[in-house]
């Protein structure tokens, strides 16, 4: 019977979640790498059993660690991440320029073919990449070195290169995001890159349509569509149909159209997943409720989950990384809140649980499917 | 022979007790003592110093015989018990966090 892994990072550590295809029972491990931050860890498509891990600590820095039995054990691996030449400066908060400085992994993106090569998204923005399995990494410099750079600035969670999208049809197209710098296309692997920011509107920054300075919080794309992608920005839930070339509200009906993570189901490519969140001070859902919204339309007609999740007095909140989609069918949605909750949904959203509730705070959950 | 005390993080990094006993060729300095530790165990590469800047990670500090000798230069000698392994030179997570 086919299974699922849960991989979820928290403030003080990693955890695998395991069932069968039922997904009613779950076993904990971990926590893996204890009091230390794990922004992210994920599989390769190429290999489950291969996953990475990013590892940081205001102490100690930064670790990559490697597994290669599905996360029983695991092994530090490469942890310099070197900018390419003089780095430089890019805006700071005060409105100074500041020198580029590494901070930490935020998200760990495995190549769809190689189980050897990853991509690494790390703050201050840029993009990194392995082809050693994690021994040693070298920058894509080509996005940092971008014309608008310089005027690319920290959101309040830092300058940080949250979301790798690659282009399943396409081997040489990647997409990106940088809080606040935006999204960025690349098609040529990684060599040279362009803002696709046209129709975000920003009422943050001085010209709400500017080529960059946005604040994308996610970017989902369904494997069977890559050319539409679906984007949950600071405010706004957006769409667009051509690669990023143009984009479209699509908020529609939402409470809030303010959230992080976004994501789309996995045999519906129009059928999408937020949760909203009361607004950019009050990082908390809307009226205490923790409400997952589903629109099957690819957005504007959207519809709250709520069977099973906290109906009152909840005021946690759901970070970008902290949402995944496995691939059984009818597919199970998975989202970790600040709280310490994971709670998962065995039919499309309809109805929840929580598999594990009392974890550090959530923030990154991924899912594998294994045959 | 330098006797090194470790923070509990980075014990379980290198897989080390609470001390760790270095060979040096030349004198004991903050530089030869910290070179050697990542030369004997290279997971410790980024976690004491900065890869790029080398300098000392701003949460960590270096003590021994109940002095502080975090900013001292690195290429002053350490004091001689610690040269002679008498006492253990002590890299220490500062109180901070959660």
């Amino acid at each position: 019977m086919s299974g699922v892994r849960v991989l979820i990072g928290t403030r003080k550590g990693a955890f695998v979640l395991t069932s069968d295809g039922k997904r009613d029972r779950w076993n904990v491990s971990g926590p893996h790498f204890a009091g230390w931050e794990i922004y992210h860890l994920k599989g390769s498509p190429a290999e489950p059993n291969r996953m990475y891990a990013s590892q940081s600590s205001g102490w100690f820095g930064q670790m990559i660690q490697c597994s290669s039995d599905g996360g029983k054990t695991w092994e530090p691996v490469g942890n310099e991440f070197a900018y390419d030449g003089v780095p430089g400066t890019h805006q700071w908060y005060d409105g100074t320029q500041h020198p580029w400085q590494f901070a930490r992994v935020w998200h760990l993106e495995p190549s769809l073919t190689d189980p050897d090569t990853v991509y690494a998204g790390v703050e201050d923005a840029a993009l990194f990449r392995t082809i050693d399995a994690g021994r040693t990494w070298q920058e894509l410099s080509g996005l940092r070195r971008h014309a608008s750079g310089p005027s690319w600035q920290p959101g309040a969670g830092g300058m940080c290169l949250h979301t790798v999208l690659l282009d399943p049809s396409n081997p040489d197209r990647i997409f990106i995001a940088i809080s606040a710098a935006g999204a960025f296309r690349s098609d040529d692997a990684g060599t040279t890159w362009r803002p696709i920011n046209r129709g975000l509107k920003s009422e943050g920054i001085p010209n709400p349509s500017a080529e960059v300075g946005h604040c994308v919080h996610r970017i989902a794309m369904h494997p069977s569509r890559p050319g539409v992608l679906f984007m949950q920005k600071h405010w706004d839930v957006m769409r667009s149909d051509d690669a990023g070339e143009s984009w479209q509200e699509v908020s529609g009906n939402l409470p809030s159209d303010f959230g992080f993570p976004i994501d789309v189901h996995a045999h519906e490519p129009e059928t999408i997943y937020v949760v909203p969140i009361k607004s950019d001070s009050e990082h908390f859902p809307p009226d205490g409720k923790l409400r997952v919204y589903r629109s099957r339309t690819g957005g504007n007609e959207w519809e709250a989950l709520t069977k099973g999740l906290p109906q009152s007095d909840c005021y946690v909140n759901v970070l970008r990384d902290a949402m995944a989609i496995d691939s059984l069918d009818s597919c199970g949605v998975y989202f970790g809140t600040t709280g310490g909750q994971v709670y998962a949904s065995r039919d499309a959203g309809d109805s929840w649980a929580p598999i594990v509730r009392d974890l550090p705070s959530v923030l990154s959950v991924e899912v594998q499917t294994l045959p | 022979m330098i006797r090194v005390v470790l923070p509990a993080h980075l014990r379980t990094l290198a897989r080390v007790g609470e001390e760790v006993e270095l060979e040096l060729e030349g004198p004991a300095t903050l530089r030869s003592v910290l070179d050697a530790l990542e030369g004997g165990y290279p997971v410790l590469r980024g976690t004491i110093r900065d890869h790029v800047t080398g300098q000392r990670r701003p949460f960590l500090r270096f003590f021994a015989c109940e002095q502080d000798l975090t900013h001292d230069p690195p290429d002053d000698p350490l004091p001689g018990a610690v040269a002679t392994g008498a006492e253990p030179f002590l890299v220490v997570g500062a109180m901070a966090g959660g």
